[in-house]
């Protein structure tokens, strides 16, 4: 279980005054699958990455399992069971997509493991096993890759930071299949920032961030009709949606 | 053979034991064995030190390994070794040199490797250099490396330098004749003051004539890199360098291309790009459960892989 406590995070900005990104965020993740939705600009990929440990929080606090962690490192919080795919996935020279699996996994991995893992978001595995992370791959094969990761970590609880941006509608479809089978396969917490309807409907509860703050939470019943009616939908296009 | 000079040809030739096919082998300036075959002979020189390796027409699937040993401190040598690859040969050259310097005194080993490949021959090249030992004895290498490619000839250079060398100067010329392939790869990294400078410099000179030159490299701590690459397109040609280096600590990496077109249907690309590592490539490893030090580590072996 994830706790967040009074997670403010303050910055200054270039005229020298303090814009506050977060503002006392209070959540707690013990559901199976959820979703953080609101508008662009509003303070999700900080929250994100401020449970990752990449971003420290100007004051809060933040429990795993009723662990303080709120001091830890991005390696030791890792190590303790967070994952974390990146929005915007990182290209390596040299590395190829078994190395990564592999370093994922923690431990040796044999080939055909390391297919699965590719297979389960849709790529052909022998195709893409011995592939440089590199500017040869698509920000689609990117992203699946990233996910992939994810699932060869299988941790108790795995942050996914849009994972539909940048991916075709083709292989969105087969996204939506992958994600609702990981609700079935990982044990842990899934939390996904996401604006996109489909993925909020196979949310557990829906937390809205706006501003900085948690503007609402719940159920997907009571939170979607509610997005809609009070005009802070997370994108243009749910709300065409709904 | 001793087992430090069982350990440098480990290192550099990745060889447990004598090799198959063709061999010479260097120790302090001696020959400590040579092995020919029907296909390709293996003469001294006579006139300087060296040796002539004579690759027949013809020769298919066959190996040449000439790796040169130094471990006596002190051992400073020039050798001259020509390369004689017969019309449609396709064999594989091993060559590296491993110096173990254990004294004070400096060791030096600079190469001179000629190689003159017929039309059609195909050759792979590899090579290694590697140091090591603890004495303050300074251990330097300067490759020369003269590239003759008749028509149609290939040629592949993949040359690798990844600890222990002081100080290297490496030098490779290529004259390219109509239809001839080069590719080279090199691989480098420098630690602690070392420094290491490498020219490229090719003429393609025959029509369709093409060229690939890929250069990684890792700076670490206050080392120092030239790369210096000059390509002359002097018919209807291709070439392209790419010169990628991550610099670490207090190093400093150069590269200075020179690409010059001296006909209208020559095309070539020069791309260099030096830089620290991402931080976001430490990050996601990171996030991974690998400590800031893994990181960089499977960062750099995977660079230079």
């Amino acid at each position: 279980m994830l706790e967040l406590k009074n997670i403010t995070y303050t910055v200054e900005n270039e005229q020298g005054r303090s814009l506050d990104i977060l503002r006392d965020i209070n959540l707690t993740v013990d559901e199976r699958f959820v979703a953080i939705t609101g508008p662009n600009g509003g303070g999700k990929s900080t929250l994100a990455k401020v449970i990752a440990g990449i971003i420290t929080p100007t004051s809060g606090q933040i429990l795993l399992d009723g662990e303080d962690i709120t001091t830890c490192s991005i390696t030791e919080r890792a190590q303790k069971g967070i994952s974390f795919a990146f929005q915007q996935p990182v290209r390596f020279k040299g590395l190829t997509v078994k190395d990564l699996i592999t370093l994922a996994a923690g431990r040796d991995i044999s080939i055909s493991e390391a297919c699965n893992f590719l297979s389960e978001v849709g790529l052909c595995a022998r195709e893409y096993i011995n592939r440089e992370i590199n500017a040869s791959l698509s920000g689609g094969e990117l992203k699946r890759i990233e996910i992939a990761m994810i699932l060869a970590r299988g941790t108790k609880l795995s942050i996914f930071d849009e994972p539909e941006a940048g991916i075709d509608l083709w292989s969105f479809n087969n996204l939506i299949r992958v994600f609702e089978n990981m609700h079935e396969k990982l044990g842990g917490s899934i939390l996904i920032i996401s604006h996109q309807e489909r993925i909020l409907n196979i949310a557990d509860r829906v937390i809205v961030v706006a501003d900085g703050r948690i503007r609402t939470e719940g159920s997907r019943e009571e939170i979607l009709p509610d997005l809609l009616a009070d005009g802070v939908s997370p994108c243009a296009v749910l709300t065409e949606k709904l | 053979m001793d087992k430090i000079e069982q350990n440098l040809l480990e290192q550099i030739a990745d060889l447990h034991e004598v090799p198959q096919g063709a061999y010479n082998i260097r120790a302090n300036g001696e020959t400590a064995g040579r092995s020919t075959t029907e296909n390709i002979d293996i003469v001294t020189k006579a006139d300087k030190p060296g040796i002539d390796i004579i690759i027949k027409a013809g020769t298919k699937k066959e190996s040449v390994h000439i790796p040169v040993l130094l471990s006596q401190t002190g051992h400073q040598e020039m050798v001259y070794n020509d390369f004689f690859v017969g019309e449609d040969a396709d064999v594989v050259i091993v060559a590296g040199c491993g110096i173990h310097n254990g004294g004070d005194e400096e060791s030096r080993h600079d190469g001179i490797h000629a190689f003159h490949l017929a039309p059609g021959a195909r050759v792979r090249y590899v090579e290694k250099h590697y140091g090591s030992g603890n004495g303050n004895g300074r251990r330097v290498m300067n490759p020369t490396t003269v590239l003759d490619l008749a028509q149609n000839a290939y040629m592949e250079m993949e040359t690798t330098q990844i600890k222990g060398v002081t100080s290297t100067k490496r030098d490779t010329r290529a004259t390219l004749a109509a239809g001839a392939t080069l590719i080279i790869k090199e691989k480098l990294m420098t630690h602690g003051e070392q420094v290491a400078e490498t020219d490229f410099v090719i003429d393609l000179n025959g029509e369709d004539a093409s060229a690939h030159v890929v250069s990684r490299s890792v700076a670490k701590d206050t080392s120092r890199q030239v790369f210096r690459s000059c390509v002359n397109g002097n018919s209807r040609c291709t070439a392209h360098t790419e010169c990628d280096a991550i610099i670490m600590d207090d190093a400093c990496v150069s590269a200075i291309p020179e690409v010059t077109a001296n006909h209208l249907d020559a095309s070539l690309i020069h791309e260099a790009a030096i830089g620290k590592i991402a931080g976001e490539q430490l990050i996601k490893l990171m996030t991974l459960g690998l400590s800031e030090k893994e990181a960089e580590e499977q960062i750099v072996s995977g660079f230079l892989k």
